[in-house]
């Protein structure tokens, strides 16, 4: 039986979840040797807007590229949280931006809560960079890509000049994916 | 070019547009940046410079296909790239380089419409305006890729047709398939062919719409050493306008010919999983992804299914579909639009099996279990 790994992550325009995206695809398919696609939905707008960026993992053909039944939901914002957290299959991990999402309904997933934000700004000084503190967070939690596959391309995407400071993200995430406990909000 | 083609990459289907389009040759392209297609532009604005090529951005997309006709008649291949509304300002000149049978490509990356639309969604509502959108009677070639590597291997397919049968040919992607970034590996230089217009042999007695055994003129370089006339008008082998009847008929029977009668040469089709089907689904681009992984459900959940891939659009694989039908029991055909290929499948099936649509025109794409509720609702009937 072949995996299929759904990822989406989702915010608004201008987060960095596109690139995270494709961070995630590439460590996939071409540092791990998996298969992945990774395709984006965004609105006509430069900045602001809803924003999801969607990631496929698996070791088998992937014939649709979209996320039907998320394993793993990314929400940077309370309106990504709402409108997506139904599209989450039953067992699937949520990680919320703490501050961003407060109003948390109840559901059969797991849910993480970070500062992910707060983190970028206050431990990096950059809140650009939360899109790669997530990805070591869901790295840390979820196992799906291999730490070293990530490393890898994240220092292959990054403009140059911002490997330490994307490296540094990275590893605040995973380092933050140990402390975590999930919370259960529905039995 | 090309070294690191075994490369495994993460790319988008335009960015593997861009890179096929230089792999093929060509060194010209003019456009107008628009959503989604603005990556083909901006890949070819860094490359082209570096490879002997030539970008421009043009003032709007009427400008951009009057100069790639323009650079394509002195002996360059040459590219555009747009959505829908440029798609509609282009669709003169379109007429135009069918009527002067100058080869080009045009890349039109479907977005929701009518109108501005939807920028940013999907949609595959300009199929018909591939097949009409210039005004009278026309052959036209238009090909639809449905992942990253089939868009690489169809924009070199896109400029062999266009210059061995010397006429335009779009090259319908769908945002899906051209924002879908997708693990590829390329072909080597030396793995794919490339086909170049038929030059003339000898200038003497150059006639530039010349009637040959193979419909297809030899085609100088304008601004080399031949010297000739070239018009939309109707015109005889001189390439002067004429008004003579049997002239203009003479003309346009060749400019018919000389696509049908290579019907067979320009039709691609895929079957997937069709030998024992009875439930057929018919599809192409984005919506091809999402059957293909319909089909897979239908399969697992005990129905027989399977899909027929139009990789060619037009000329329309009439007789693929004809074929099929006396094996299937019904056709579903899902597809981003109202229904626009649906019709032709009707044509072509001429009655022997229902034909049911399948429609999706609010800027999402096709979930795979909806044409698997779909399959359900129809044997259920």
């Amino acid at each position: 039986m072949s995996i299929r790994y759904e990822v989406r992550l989702s915010g608004e325009g201008g987060q960095g979840l596109v690139l995270a995206g494709k961070i995630l695809a590439e460590a996939a398919a071409i540092y791990d040797n998996l298969n992945a696609t990774q395709s984006q939905s965004y609105g006509p707008e430069a900045r602001g807007g809803a924003s999801r960026s969607e990631v496929i993992i698996s070791d088998d053909d992937i014939d649709y590229p979209k996320a039907v039944n998320i394993d793993l939901l990314l929400a940077l914002t309370q309106e990504s949280f709402d409108r997506y957290q139904n599209d989450v299959k039953e067992g699937g991990i949520i990680i919320v931006d703490e501050q961003s999402v407060t109003r948390i309904s109840e559901g059969k997933f797991l849910l993480y809560k970070i500062p992910i934000i707060k983190l970028a700004r206050e431990k990096l000084g950059h809140a650009l960079v939360a899109n790669i503190i997530a990805l070591g967070i869901i790295a840390g939690i979820s196992k799906i890509v291999s730490e070293n596959a990530l490393k890898q391309a994240i220092g292959a995407r990054v403009p140059k000049g911002t490997e330490e400071l994307n490296y540094n993200a990275f590893q605040i995430g995973l380092e933050e994916s140990e402390k975590l406990v999930a919370v259960k909000t529905a039995e | 070019m090309n070294k690191n083609s075994n490369n495994v990459k993460i790319l988008s289907g335009n960015e593997a547009c861009a890179q096929a389009a230089l792999a093929v040759g060509v060194r010209f392209f003019a456009g107008y940046p628009i959503t989604p297609s603005s990556e083909i532009a901006e890949v070819l604005a860094g490359e082209l410079p570096k490879n002997n090529g030539v970008f421009i951005q043009m003032e709007d997309e009427l400008a951009s296909i009057g100069a790639i006709i323009g650079a394509s008649l002195t002996g360059v291949k040459a590219m555009t790239a747009t959505s829908g509304p440029g798609f509609s300002l282009m669709q003169e000149n379109i007429g135009y380089a069918i009527m002067a049978e100058i080869p080009c490509v045009i890349v039109n990356v479907m977005r929701g419409g009518p109108s501005t639309g939807l920028p940013t969604l999907p949609s595959q509502g300009d199929i018909m305006q591939a097949r009409w959108g210039t005004h009278g009677d026309h052959q036209i070639i238009a090909l639809a890729p449905f992942s990253v590597r089939e868009v690489f291997d169809m924009t070199i397919r896109a400029f062999n047709l266009s210059e061995k049968y010397r006429t335009p040919v779009i090259l319908l992607l769908d945002e899906i398939i051209g924002h879908v970034n997708e693990k590829v590996i390329f072909p080597a230089d030396n793995e794919f062919e490339i086909i170049n217009r038929p030059n003339p042999e000898s200038k003497d007695n150059y006639l530039p719409y010349q009637e040959t055994a193979s419909d297809i003129p030899p085609m100088a370089n304008f601004g080399s050493c031949y010297r000739y006339h070239v018009t939309g008008l109707a015109h005889d082998e001189t390439g002067f306008p004429t008004n003579n009847a049997e002239k203009i008929n003479q003309l346009l029977q060749r400019l018919e010919r000389k696509i049908v009668k290579h019907t067979d040469d320009i039709v691609e089709v895929e079957e997937y999983l069709l030998n024992d089907a009875e439930i057929g689904i018919i599809a192409y681009g984005s919506a091809a992804r999402s059957a293909r992984h319909a089909v897979k459900l239908a399969r697992n959940a005990g129905i027989k299914t399977g899909m027929l891939r139009l990789k060619t659009i037009w000329p329309f694989a009439e007789k693929q579909i004809r074929d099929f039908s006396d094996k299937v029991k019904l056709w579903i055909v899902p597809e981003l639009n109202m229904g626009q290929i649906a019709h032709e499948v009707e044509w072509a099936v001429r009655g022997k099996v229902p034909v049911y649509k399948y429609n999706k025109v609010n800027g999402e794409p096709i979930n795979p279990e909806e044409i698997l509720n779909c399959i359900k609702d129809k044997i259920n009937v």
